[in-house]
């Protein structure tokens, strides 16, 4: 067991949560507009393929983070457009988007790289395997701040608590929540784009493989707050860097290795675990999902 | 990031030729009204006359379909709250528009925060509410989370709210609707003194006494057009009543000797224990008779609701103790159904949750607590006898005035009086023993109140047993043919409502004594 947790088990848990912690925020802003982001899955993936396609084109990896940020917020745009102008079920939007995210990057890579679902290796001195990690960390506190210290986070929670009571206090309602939509799609941007340009090098077909679902709960286990929200994003890094490490490393009693799909299946198995053991406690914003019309 | 208005405007409201449609319904019909500054000025009118969209029309809730907003002699384009704010409008709504998870402080500056776009300064905040709320003597703790404060006290943040933004204008939604008669009073002296410092008040509401009590000008509307402009000195209840109903209407009800019976309900010492722990209604003991309507006035939260729903079933018997007695039965441990059998029927207060499946039709709704009794199943109870059906509700829709009169429209297309008439219609169809109501008049209209308060004396000279809570005092003392008090659970009254006053009442209800 001892060689499990060592250092490097740290260190494999703050680059697993980074993404994690990433959409999770990103989700913060969303769903404390009061606009479900089940489509965080969706915005990482976009973000994940156009990093990497960017940062091969112009080889430098600034342009494909940036690319990457502005492909999540597209992304958003599609979501809250649908959600606020149109609104239209937050759920199926959602899921709607999930599903092309996983065709689009296929069909694109196609077309500009011959390859069907990956894009080609990026050398190794064009990554930013730090960067991102630094943007997550520091945006848990500035997130905090944002929220509860400036007027434009008192007018995004109000427009996700109460939006009628936001109204007639001569808020905006539609531009928060776009707003929030918006910064949701810009987070998990940069969260896909460190999966394909930090942690690995190469956008593959379904890379995120659920972070964006992972970092929904995490977001729902830590009560909508920027610090829990975090935490929960690293408890979910640890299971996950665990179950690297313990990967035939820890042996049934028969001498032989686990099943590295059972092991694989920690994180997930967590998730579910901790969503129905603490989703009753956890109060969400009391307008989430619930389209603002006012009558006209 | 203020949005305040740079110089205190004098706020004088009038509304042009206003109209405004929503679908069908012509909402508001070429509505003019002038307000004049300084002045309390009332609106009044029946549920659906059009007072509130055209209010809210004035605050940029909604937009007129034509007509004109002019402020302070000027033609104004007022298209959001924003702008409303802008010129100095403040708008109470009828219900609270207040975020429940927020602090005072929070919800009184959201909108228009002070310090800078990076940081919210709360404390500042803090400082000008106190300084506000010493103005107006309208104490209020700024840190304070607004879902552990009582109504009166949300009221309160709510005209904070509005003095924050410098409003000069107020506009108050039946803003007495949840106040108790001492809160009340309290209510009015704020507004006097908002009126001495030079605020203009418009007061929506259809309680005639506090037109007469408050306002110095009337604006009476029905059916979407303004029907009446009077100075209040120079008009009475009845005048205001007829204006708004369109034809005489009986403010009281007139009410025969009461030929009381036996005993049909024995109340002993019951005690309901809600789900938190805590008591809601504490040993009380009372019974009523065949032929008498027993009231029971109090403050509203104050174990009423809690009493009559033990008593009709819909409490776990878990958390009851003492003893229910129907005649010579004991239904302490009855559930709901068992006790419609005996011949219980129950008018709930709260009609959306307990009385009526919104959507279903009409039809559906009249037998809602008798869809298990022939003949509205038919073979052995498998089918529903869709004949019969449809012959009760006509008739009961027929006797009770339910309008409009289609049994296939979804309960919730009708006003709350009519779904009130239908639920009446449908309990009253039991041929009760014993009648449960609690806030028979809630949200109904002047004509519809006259009309129920006459079907439930009916009911008592035909022989049932009637037990009625009421948070509308003038409503209890009315009807009641004996009064019972309650405060903190407990009977802390028992009075004759022809003798007792008003004020000895009032005095029970908050203070117990």
């Amino acid at each position: 067991m001892a060689e499990i947790f060592t250092i490097a088990l740290i260190w494999s848990t703050i680059r697993l949560s980074t993404p994690l912690i990433l959409a999770a925020l990103g989700g913060l802003f969303s769903e404390r507009s009061g606009v479900i982001n089940i489509a965080l899955e969706g915005m990482m993936l976009a973000g994940a393929f156009t990093a990497a396609a960017a940062t091969y084109a112009a080889g430098n990896p600034l342009v494909g983070l940036l690319a990457g940020m502005a492909a999540g917020t597209l992304i958003a745009a599609i979501h809250a457009v649908a959600c606020i102008r149109y609104q239209a079920d937050q759920v199926v939007t959602g899921t709607a988007i999930n599903i092309l995210m996983l065709g689009l990057p296929a069909f694109l890579s196609g077309a500009f790289f011959l390859s069907s679902g990956s894009t080609p290796q990026i050398p190794k001195e064009q990554l930013i395997p730090r960067l991102p990690m630094v943007i997550a960390f520091v945006m848990v506190p500035l997130s905090w701040y944002v929220l509860y210290k400036t007027p434009f986070g008192l007018r995004l929670r109000s427009v996700g608590e109460n939006p009628e009571a936001a109204d007639a206090a001569g808020v905006p309602v539609a531009r928060m929540r776009y707003a929030g939509v918006l910064l949701s799609g810009l987070l998990a941007g940069v969260g896909g784009a460190y999966l394909s340009i930090g942690q690995s090098s190469l956008f593959t077909r379904n890379m995120t493989s659920g972070r964006g679902f992972i970092a929904l709960a995490a977001l729902i286990f830590g009560k909508w707050r920027p610090v829990q929200t975090m935490l929960a994003c690293l408890l979910f890094g640890l299971t996950e860097a665990i179950s690297i490490q313990m990967q035939g490393v820890v042996k049934l009693p028969s001498g032989d290795d686990i099943p590295v799909q059972f092991i694989q299946m920690v994180p997930y198995v967590l998730t579910i675990i901790v969503l129905a053991g603490f989703i009753g406690s956890s109060r969400p914003p009391q307008a989430l999902g619930i389209p603002y019309q006012k009558e006209r | 990031m203020s949005a305040l208005p740079a110089v205190c405007l004098q706020a004088m409201l009038e509304l042009r030729n206003i109209t405004k449609r929503f679908g069908d319904v012509l909402a508001n019909d070429q509505v003019n009204i002038v307000v004049q500054p300084g002045t309390i000025h009332a609106i009044v009118g029946e549920n659906g006359a059009g007072k509130s969209t055209a209010m809210r029309i004035a605050y940029g809730f909604y937009k007129a379909d034509s007509g004109e907003l002019v402020v302070d002699n000027e033609v104004r384009n007022i298209a959001t709250p924003h702008d409303a704010i802008a010129l100095g409008i403040g708008m109470v709504h009828q219900h609270f528009m207040l975020v429940s998870t927020m602090t005072v402080a929070e919800n009184i500056v959201l909108g228009a925060e002070p310090g800078s776009a990076v940081n919210l300064d709360l404390a500042e905040a803090a400082s000008a509410i106190q300084k506000l709320s010493e103005e107006f003597k309208l104490a209020v703790n700024p840190n304070a989370v607004i879902e552990h404060l009582s109504v009166g006290q949300q009221q309160r943040v709510e005209l904070l709210k509005a003095l924050y933004r410098r409003a000069h204008l107020l506009i108050l939604d039946e803003p007495t609707a949840v106040l108790t008669p001492q809160e009340v009073e309290e209510f009015f002296a704020i507004l006097r003194r908002m009126r001495e410092q030079g605020k203009t008040v418009i007061i929506i509401t259809h309680k005639l006494s506090e037109v007469l009590a408050i306002s110095d000008e009337v604006t009476v509307m029905r059916d979407g057009r303004v029907v009446g402009r009077l100075q209040t000195s120079e008009t009475n209840a009845a005048q205001l009543a007829n204006l708004m109903v369109g034809r005489e209407v009986l403010l009281r009800v007139e009410k025969p000797e009461a030929h009381v019976g036996d005993t049909e309900l024995t109340v002993k010492d019951l005690s309901v224990t809600s789900a938190d722990g805590t008591k809601r209604v504490d040993g009380v003991s009372f019974s009523v008779r065949r032929g008498e309507i027993l009231g029971i006035a109090g403050v509203e939260g104050n174990g009423q609701t809690e009493l009559i729903e033990a008593l009709a079933g819909l409490t776990p018997p878990s958390q009851l103790s003492g003893e229910v007695r129907l005649e010579n039965r004991d239904i302490t441990k009855a559930d709901a159904r068992a006790r419609r059998e005996f011949g219980i029927a129950h008018i709930p207060e709260d009609r959306h949750r307990r009385g009526l499946l919104l959507d279903f039709s009409l039809a559906e709704n009249s037998i809602l607590g008798v869809h298990d009794r022939k003949p509205i199943v038919s073979f052995a109870g498998v089918f529903l006898n869709d004949g019969a059906i449809r012959a009760r509700a006509a008739k009961m829709i027929a006797d009770f005035d339910v309008r409009p009169t289609d049994q296939d429209l979804p309960a919730r297309a009708l006003s709350g009086g009519n779904q009130q008439k239908l639920i009446i219609g449908r309990e009253f169809d039991l041929q009760p023993k014993l009648l449960l109501v609690s806030q028979p008049t809630r949200g109904v209209d002047i004509g519809a109140i006259e009309f129920i308060h006459r079907k439930l004396v009916a009911l008592r000279d035909a022989g049932c047993a009637v037990l009625l809570v009421s948070a509308e005092l003038e409503e209890v003392t009315t009807l009641a043919d004996r009064l019972l008090i309650f405060h903190q659970g407990r009977i802390v009254g028992d009075v004759d409502p022809k003798v007792a006053t008003i004020e000895e009442i009032g005095l029970l209800m908050t203070r117990g004594h």
